[in-house]
């Protein structure tokens, strides 16, 4: 598969929808392998590394799931097209800054990405719409047994897969999901949420930004320890912290909606005004409106479908996918003049918001 | 200064971090979005490179004669110092070269320092199990405290006992969540088998 391909193709995860999308928009697993008696990608000199990359390529590319796939050396590809890798979550930043000897074989849905020599010979991610933490999981360690068969694993009976950091020692397993929580941000609750969460050993970050500062409202809830907890027992785990976290997220925007119902209209009103009609529109007033977007859409102010184009839009007004569309170079205000004329454009068809269903009764006593 | 992400978030870099490439430390400077982004991707290495850097002044005193009778990886030629500098070690080797001190270090990032989880198809042997579907039996995680999580009562229905069919129903649970119905009618088999042993063993 080429690069125009996989660019044409918005990411699966992006199209489709997954179990409670309307909080949850990926989840995403990955597992650090490495092989015995070479020296780690961080550490190898470039023809140490380049032997690795020519013992792992032919065998990712051999897999079943890798019919048709996308197999490239990171120093084939243009600055531009790593960052939209990387923008698609399917490389990592480090990844992309890479040289000789590194590289990524991804599977046509973009579902499984294998970056080869990131900071482990091997980093495998397998990404889903929705809450599907087990379903990812399986998918994966289905191509890592597979690839058991034929690679000699750094693997010690005591300290289990063996990385290039004691941080990834054991299953080597990073489990994560993305989530969609304006209702705790809102009302002020997300920082208790993250707290709690690290009290019991989960990593919870916002994609950009910390606390009630990030941007559209997404955060990561992930594992933090990886050695003594087996991959099941993790996703166990974590699935049921988050099933609480999406009833506090429902709970919240409820209480809002009955307690603010004229504030939450205004937002989500404002935020549909400035995408229809704004000429510049800088990356995080973009973001945060399409989060105030998406939220109608889970209201049913505008229509559920509503919700995939949301989808694509956050990852299509970054910088490295504006300036593909451009096909040139770009500078910021330019981008920032681009990104408003696509998401006017792809917001033509959302009707406007029907707040109908909500009953603003006289004793509403919002103060904002 | 400029963030190194070539980001749209219009913010001086403020962070600096380290990785090593080509066995050479970088170092790049990223604005507070990116560089939260890419703590999202990796939590626990963006805290250890402060642990590490704290680690590496302790010992400053030999990080100046490198190399000089220092331990050192025979297969890569890793030595202790770079670990402190770099928080990552050189290859699978260095794990026994420089074991000692480890553990300690083990148990502060870990819930424990043995390894419980999958294990690879050419290290079992006949008695081990063959993939991680098989095994019913894993233990319940107890040091999870629910409890603690100051959220909606998610920790309600994990009480003790059972622990093999307790923790088979909740992965029966997420499999249900998760819509994988295959999963959930395999997994409720496998529960209606350990209760009737159970009622059997009486
Ligand atoms: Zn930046
Ligand atoms: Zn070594």
């Amino acid at each position: 598969m080429r690069f125009s391909t996989l660019l044409k193709n918005p990411a699966e995860w992006m199209r489709t929808s997954g179990p409670r999308n309307d909080i949850v928009i990926t989840s995403r697993v990955r597992l650090a392998r490495n092989l015995r008696g070479h020296p780690f990608p961080g550490w190898a000199e470039q023809g140490a590394r380049k032997d690795v990359m020519n013992i792992v390529r032919p065998v990712l590319e051999e897999l079943g799931e890798m019919k048709n796939a996308f197999s490239e050396e990171m120093t084939d590809l243009s600055a531009i097209e790593k960052q939209v890798l990387v923008e698609r979550h399917l490389v990592s930043r480090e990844h992309a800054a890479k040289g000789p000897g590194c590289a990524t074989v991804m599977n046509r849905n973009q579902t499984i990405s294998i970056m080869v020599n990131e900071e482990d010979h091997l980093r495998m991610q397998s990404i889903r719409p929705g809450l599907q933490l087990l379903s990812a999981f399986k998918s994966l360690n289905t191509i890592d047994t597979d690839l058991d068969k034929d690679l000699n694993y750094a693997f010690d009976s005591r300290y289990g897969y063996l990385t290039a950091c004691p941080t990834n020692l054991g299953t080597g397993m990073r489990a994560s999901a993305m989530l969609h929580l304006p209702g705790l941000v809102l009302s002020e609750k997300i920082n208790e949420t993250i707290q709690g969460a690290n009290r019991i050993g989960l990593a919870v970050r916002g994609l950009y930004g910390e606390g009630t500062e990030a941007m559209a409202n997404l955060f990561q809830i992930s594992n933090q320890t990886t050695l003594g907890t087996s991959e099941e027992d993790v996703i166990v785990h974590l699935g049921k912290v988050i099933d609480s976290v999406i009833e506090n997220e429902q709970n919240a925007r409820l209480k809002m909606l009955e307690e603010r119902a004229t504030m939450m209209q205004d937002q989500i009103g404002r935020a549909y005004a400035i995408l229809k009609y704004a000429h510049i529109i800088p990356s995080k007033e973009a973001l945060n409106c399409l989060s105030m977007i998406r939220l109608g859409c889970d209201l049913g102010f505008f229509a559920e479908d509503d919700r995939e184009t949301i989808n694509i839009l956050l990852t299509e007004i970054q910088p490295a996918h504006l300036q593909i569309s451009a096909k040139r170079k770009l500078t910021p205000e330019e981008r920032d003049s681009l990104r408003a004329e696509i998401v006017s454009s792809k917001l033509k068809g959302l009707t406007p918001p029907d707040f109908g269903s909500i009953i603003t009764d006289s004793n509403n006593n919002d103060e904002v | 200064m400029k963030c190194d992400a070539n980001c749209d978030w219009g913010e001086d870099a403020s962070i600096f971090f380290s990785y090593i490439e080509n066995s050479k430390v970088i170092k790049v400077n990223l604005c507070k979005y990116c560089a939260n982004e890419k703590g999202v991707d990796d939590p626990t290495g963006y805290s250890l490179i402060d642990l590490m850097q704290g680690m590496g002044e302790e010992t400053s005193s030999g990080k100046k004669d490198k190399k000089k009778g220092e331990l050192t990886c025979q297969e890569c030629g890793f030595t202790q110092s770079d670990f402190k500098k770099t928080g990552r070690f050189g290859c699978a080797n260095c794990y026994e070269v420089f074991n000692e001190g480890l553990e300690s270090l083990l148990e502060a990032m870990h819930k424990n320092t043995e390894h419980t989880g999958k294990v690879p198809s050419f290290v079992h042997d006949t008695s081990s199990v063959d993939s991680l579907s098989e095994i019913a039996d894993f233990e319940k995680p107890a040091e999870f405290a629910f409890d603690e999580l100051k959220l909606v009562d998610a920790g309600d229905e994990l009480v003790e006992g059972d622990t093999g069919i307790s923790a088979l129903r909740d992965k029966l649970d997420i499999a249900i969540s998760e819509e994988d119905y295959e999963e959930a009618a395999r997994l409720r088999d496998e529960i209606a088998k350990l209760e009737s042993e159970k009622a059997e063993e009486g």
